[in-house]
């Protein structure tokens, strides 16, 4: 099982490492919102400010999309799912490899993101909200990857899986960008009088999210590959 | 359509076993009973025209396709209760290699044999044989000949030593002698033990490598090569033209 694990998540990591699709595509896309999103709210710079955390995790969700799909397109170029259903990888293993690959792609973008905001919208983390900043973006980014990665092997069977994949997605994601985006208020301190603590509760529900489509991806990947 | 999907009650002993085994695509009935028994150590040619269901045989046989009825039997496995305990013994070269353009040729081969079990010495062999090893070794897959894409594929297999080789026009892409190399690799295989089933349209060189050749037309064999059931003695077929 681990080594399967191991064995997918560096095939992976290797292809994206090659390709430089993430640095060279998947990153100028998403640092181009967050310009586009400074333009439309340039004329009050307070507003920018507070609706950092929203907007930071909105373009978080759309480059996750761009992610899932070249996860999967990978897989379906050249005929490699029938392959992977005959390479005796265990599909738990399968799963959870991609979603790791996924999910480090994923941080690696949100550490770019970050410094974009700080940046562009002058967004700064309060003395003691670094710990809440850190467990609400590892728990996201599991949950990101982790049910981005079961919708992304439901949709890849699908001619339409390029349009259908948000519309499928997006909507699964909904308590992410909620529990992420008000952790991240309390974090930063972006809504006036919101301590630090009222973000942990947030992140107990990014936790149960993460956990919920960890085992359930694990669970239904395998059937999901024969139907797919 | 006569004969439900039970499972088997002993193995039969054959590397491949149907009996009135049928595929449906959807409504579309791919395979219409198809009755076939491939022996251990046989190289067997599936010839048939365009749409007549050979490559659905190979992807029943390496456990992809549910059989909807009939009864059908891999190295020992009944597909009908349990399709995929068989895939990790079988090897099937399709229509795709299953290649990674952004990988190299040895992250490729790598990737699939050591998925498969292979160990490196195993995988060092396998891409020396196929000649894809060397300077050609480190050439992204995207970047390959379709023949370099097929020689790449096929030493993934070959490092996996599978006991069943289903080939889908393995020749297809290759040089002349790309060609020879493969049916070197084909007829050592079998003399190794392992049995072989492919399809292919380059008659005249598959007749020469397969020692069997089955017809199939229209989702069946057009004519039975094995009557035999189980338990039963292997007659002669009047269907099976001996290359």
């Amino acid at each position: 099982m681990w080594r399967d694990l191991r064995l997918v998540a560096a095939k992976d990591l290797r292809i994206e490492q090659r390709s430089r699709v993430l640095t060279t595509q998947v990153a100028p896309f998403a640092l181009m919102v967050l310009i586009l999103f400074a333009f439309a709210l340039d004329p009050d710079r307070g507003i920018l400010e507070s609706a950092s955390p929203g907007l930071f995790w909105v373009t978080v969700l759309f480059v996750s999309l761009s992610a899932v799909q070249r996860s999967f397109a990978i897989e379906v170029a050249d005929g490699g799912r029938d392959l992977l259903r005959l390479s005796g990888l265990e599909p738990a293993a399968i799963f959870l490899g991609k979603a790791l690959a996924l999910a480090v792609q994923l941080a690696v973008l949100e550490v770019l993101l970050f410094a974009g905001v700080v940046v562009l919208y002058g967004t700064d983390l309060k003395a003691g909200g670094v710990a809440l900043a850190l467990a609400t973006a590892v728990t996201a980014t599991i949950g990101l990857a982790t049910a981005g990665t079961l919708y992304g092997a439901l949709a890849a069977g699908l001619r339409v899986r390029d349009t259908l994949l948000p519309l499928l997605l997006l909507p699964i994601l909904t308590p992410v960008l909620l529990g992420c985006t008000r952790a991240f208020e309390a974090a930063l301190g972006t809504t006036v009088g919101t301590p630090i603590s009222d973000g942990w509760p947030w992140v107990a529900l990014l936790v149960l999210f993460a956990l919920v489509y960890t085992a359930g991806g694990a669970v239904a990947f395998g059937p999901l590959l024969e139907d797919a | 359509m006569d004969v439900p999907a039970t499972p088997s009650r002993e193995p039969t002993g054959a590397a491949v076993w149907l009996q009135g085994a049928i595929v449906l695509l959807g409504r579309f009935p791919a395979l219409a009973g198809v009755d076939l028994t491939v022996e251990p150590g046989e190289i067997v040619l599936l010839q048939g025209a365009n749409g007549a269901g050979k490559t659905t045989v190979l992807r029943l046989c390496a456990g992809l396709l549910p059989v909807t009825e009939g009864r059908a039997e891999v190295l020992g496995h009944d597909l009908v209760t349990d399709r995929q305990s068989v895939r990790h013994r079988v090897g099937l070269l399709g229509h795709a290699n299953g290649l990674y353009d952004e990988l190299t040729v040895t992250d490729n081969v790598r990737f699939w044999a050591r998925a498969g079990g292979a160990s490196d010495d195993e995988i060092a062999a396998a891409m020396d044989r196929l000649g894809v090893s060397g300077r050609l070794a480190e050439v992204p897959a995207g970047r390959l000949s379709a023949g370099q894409r097929r020689r790449t594929a096929l030493a993934a297999l070959v490092a996996r030593r599978p006991e069943l080789w289903l080939l889908d026009e393995p020749h297809a892409g290759l040089d002349a002698a790309g060609r020879d190399h493969l049916d070197g690799l084909v007829r050592d295989a079998a003399e190794a033990g392992a049995t072989v089933l492919f399809a292919s349209h380059e008659l005249d060189r598959a007749m020469e490598l397969a020692q069997r050749v089955v017809s199939v037309a229209g989702g069946r064999v057009a004519r039975p090569t094995d009557t035999r059931t189980k338990g039963a003695p292997d007659p002669e077929s009047d269907g099976q033209h001996v290359a």
